[in-house]
C-alpha cells in the first residue's frame, strides 16, 4: 500500500504573505546584532587548532644538538620528494654520530601530509602551527637547515600566533 | 518678496539639498556597513573611524576613474540621462515639510523649501520624469542590457505608479487636501491620529510600491546582475554611473520621507504639542522626522539584505492583480466611509 502524500495547501495566512516576511526580516535582524566571524587578518591571527600542519621545524635537545641523526626516512617517507638531506659525521662527542650537513625542504613541492613527521624515529622533524610564510621568490622558500632550527627557537616553547606557553605539554 | 526672504528661501534650500546629498552618503555607507553586518561580517570599517569616511574614498575613486564613452552610443543623450534621473530626485525633498514651524526676524519660517498647493502631484509628476532618465541611459547605451534593463524599469514604474497613486489618494481623501503641510496637520495629535492606523492598507499597498519605485530590491529587476549585466547603467562608469548611484539613493531619501509624511505624522512628535514648545518644539519636530526617516531608511536596506528578487511576471502579476485591486477596494472603503460620515 503507498502512502498519500498530501502536497503543500497554503492557508489563509500564509498567503497573506506579510507574516512570513516579517519573519525573514527577524532572522536578518538577529544576524545583525549577532557576533561577527571576521578575523580581521594582519591585526587579529586565526589560531590554528592543535595538530594544524605547518611549517616544519627541526628539533633540537636542550644543549643545542639536532636531534637529526640524518636517516633520510623522513625524505623516503615524502610523497612529494621535497626534503633533500646529504648526512655527515656529527661535530659533538658523544651520542649521535651521524648529522645533516645539509637539510633542505622546498616549501613549494612540499603538500604538507605530515608523513616525515611520522617517519622520523627521532621525533627530530615536525610540523608547527605557522601557515602564514609567504615569500617573494622560489628561493626564499627553500628552507634550510638553520632556518628550520630556528623555526624549532620560535615555536619551542610557546604558540606562534596565541603567545601562550605550551611548555608542559611540549615532549621535548 | 522682500530681500530677507529670499535669503531665507536660499539657506533653506542650501540646507535641505545639503542634508539630502549628506543622507544619500551615509546610506552609500550605511548599505555596505548593514549588508556586512546582516551577513555576520564587517564591513568596511578601515577609512576613518568605524569606516565613516569610506563614501568619500568611494567618491574621490569615482572622480579619479577613466570616463569611458562606448563608441556607438547616442552621445548627447548619453551624457544627459543620468542628470535627468539625479536633478528630479533632488528636486523631490523640496515639497516634504521636516519641521514645525520657526519664528525667526519676527516673521514664522515653514521648515519646508517649497509649500506646494499640489505637493503629492509634484512628487509623484517628478518621479514619473525620474524614469525617463533610466529609459534613456538605456536606449543610448546602444546595448541590449541597458535597454533591457531601461524597458524593465519603466514598465515597472507605470504598473507600480498607479498602486502607489490610488493609495495616496485614499490618504488625500482623508485630509481633504493635496497639501503635504494639511495631511500633516490632519496627523497631529495624539497617538493614534497617524495615517498608519487609520489606513493600514493603503500603507502597505504605498510601502510595496515605493520598493518597486525606487528600483530596489525585491523589485530591482532594471539591474538584475545575473540577467542584465548592469542594467540601464551597464555602459556608464567613473561619476556619470556615480550619478546613477547617487539617483537611487536620493529617491530612497524622499521616499523614506514621503512614507513618514504620509503615513507617520510628518514631523509630529505624538502627544506633544510642538508649536507650544517655541523652539525646543521646533528641535524636537525635526529630530522626530529624521528619526522616523531613518527607520525607513534602514528598513530599504534590511529587506534589500533579505529577500529575493522577483520573477518579472510575478512582478506585473503583483502589480496589476494584487495591489491594483486592493487599491482601488481601499479607496471605495474610504470613500464609503466619509460619505455615510457626512450624511450621518
Amino acid at each position: 500500500m503507498g502512502i498519500v502524500i498530501k502536497s503543500y495547501e497554503p492557508t489563509f495566512w500564509d498567503k497573506l504573505y506579510f507574516p512570513a516576511l516579517v519573519k525573514g526580516l527577524m532572522v536578518t535582524l538577529r544576524y545583525f546584532f549577532k557576533r561577527k566571524v571576521t578575523i580581521q587578518y594582519p591585526d587579529q591571527k586565526h589560531i590554528p587548532p592543535d595538530g594544524y600542519r605547518g611549517l616544519h621545524r627541526l628539533n633540537k635537545y636542550d644543549d643545542g644538538r639536532i636531534r637529526c641523526v640524518a636517516c633520510e626516512m623522513c625524505s623516503a617517507a615524502c610523497p612529494a620528494d621535497c626534503i633533500e638531506i646529504v648526512p655527515g659525521p656529527a661535530p659533538w662527542e658523544g651520542g649521535k654520530e651521524r648529522h645533516p650537513v645539509k637539510f633542505e625542504i622546498n616549501l613549494l613541492t612540499c603538500i604538507f601530509c605530515g608523513f616525515c613527521e611520522m617517519a622520523c624515529p627521532e621525533k627530530a622533524i615536525e610540523l608547527t602551527e605557522i601557515y602564514d610564510f609567504s615569500d617573494y621568490s622560489r628561493e626564499d622558500l627553500l628552507i634550510d637547515r638553520d632556518g628550520l632550527l630556528e623555526v624549532y627557537d620560535l615555536t619551542k616553547n610557546q604558540n606562534y600566533y596565541s603567545r601562550t606557553d605550551k611548555s608542559e605539554t611540549s615532549e621535548t | 518678496m522682500d530681500f530677507l526672504g529670499i535669503i531665507i528661501i536660499l539657506v533653506k534650500v542650501l540646507v535641505v539639498f545639503a542634508a539630502t546629498l549628506l543622507t544619500v552618503l551615509m546610506m552609500v555607507y550605511a548599505e555596505r556597513r548593514v549588508s556586512a553586518f546582516m551577513q555576520g561580517r564587517l564591513g568596511p570599517n578601515r577609512v576613518g573611524p568605524q569606516g565613516l569616511l569610506q563614501p568619500i574614498a568611494d567618491g574621490i575613486k569615482f572622480l579619479m576613474k577613466e570616463d569611458i564613452i562606448p563608441a556607438g552610443v547616442d552621445k548627447p543623450i548619453f551624457i544627459l540621462a543620468p542628470a535627468i534621473l539625479l536633478i528630479p530626485a533632488l528636486m523631490t525633498f523640496a515639497v516634504i515639510p521636516f519641521g514645525s514651524d520657526i519664528i525667526l526676524f519676527g516673521r514664522q519660517i515653514p521648515l519646508q523649501v517649497a509649500d506646494v498647493n499640489v505637493g503629492i502631484l509634484y512628487v509623484l509628476a517628478l518621479t514619473s520624469i525620474g524614469v525617463y532618465g533610466i529609459i534613456l541611459a538605456g536606449w543610448s547605451s546602444n546595448s541590449k542590457y541597458s535597454l533591457l534593463g531601461g524597458l524593465r524599469s519603466s514598465a515597472q514604474l507605470i504598473s507600480y505608479e498607479l498602486a502607489m497613486g490610488l493609495a495616496v489618494v485614499s490618504i488625500i481623501l482623508l485630509s481633504g487636501s493635496l497639501k503635504l503641510n494639511d495631511i500633516v496637520a490632519d496627523q497631529q495629535g495624539y497617538f493614534f491620529s497617524w495615517n498608519i492606523f487609520k489606513q493600514p492598507l493603503a500603507f502597505i499597498i504605498f510601502l510595496v510600491a515605493v520598493y518597486a519605485e525606487t528600483n530596489r530590491l525585491p523589485f530591482d529587476l532594471s539591474e538584475a546582475e545575473q540577467e542584465l549585466v548592469g542594467g540601464y547603467h551597464t555602459e556608464y562608469s567613473s561619476m556619470k554611473f556615480a550619478m546613477f548611484f547617487m539617483a537611487e539613493y536620493a529617491n530612497m531619501v524622499t521616499a523614506a520621507a514621503l512614507t513618514v509624511t504620509l503615513f507617520f505624522g510628518g514631523w509630529d512628535f505624538p502627544l506633544v504639542n510642538e508649536a507650544s514648545l517655541g523652539i525646543w518644539g521646533v528641535v524636537l519636530s525635526v529630530l522626530s522626522f529624521i528619526l522616523k526617516m531613518g527607520f525607513f531608511l534602514f528598513l530599504f536596506i534590511w529587506v534589500r539584505w533579505t529577500f529575493p528578487r522577483f520573477r518579472y511576471d510575478q512582478l506585473m502579476k503583483l502589480g496589476w492583480k494584487v495591489l491594483l485591486p486592493l487599491a482601488l477596494f481601499n479607496i471605495f472603503i474610504t470613500a464609503g466611509y466619509l460619505t455615510i460620515k457626512a450624511l450621518a
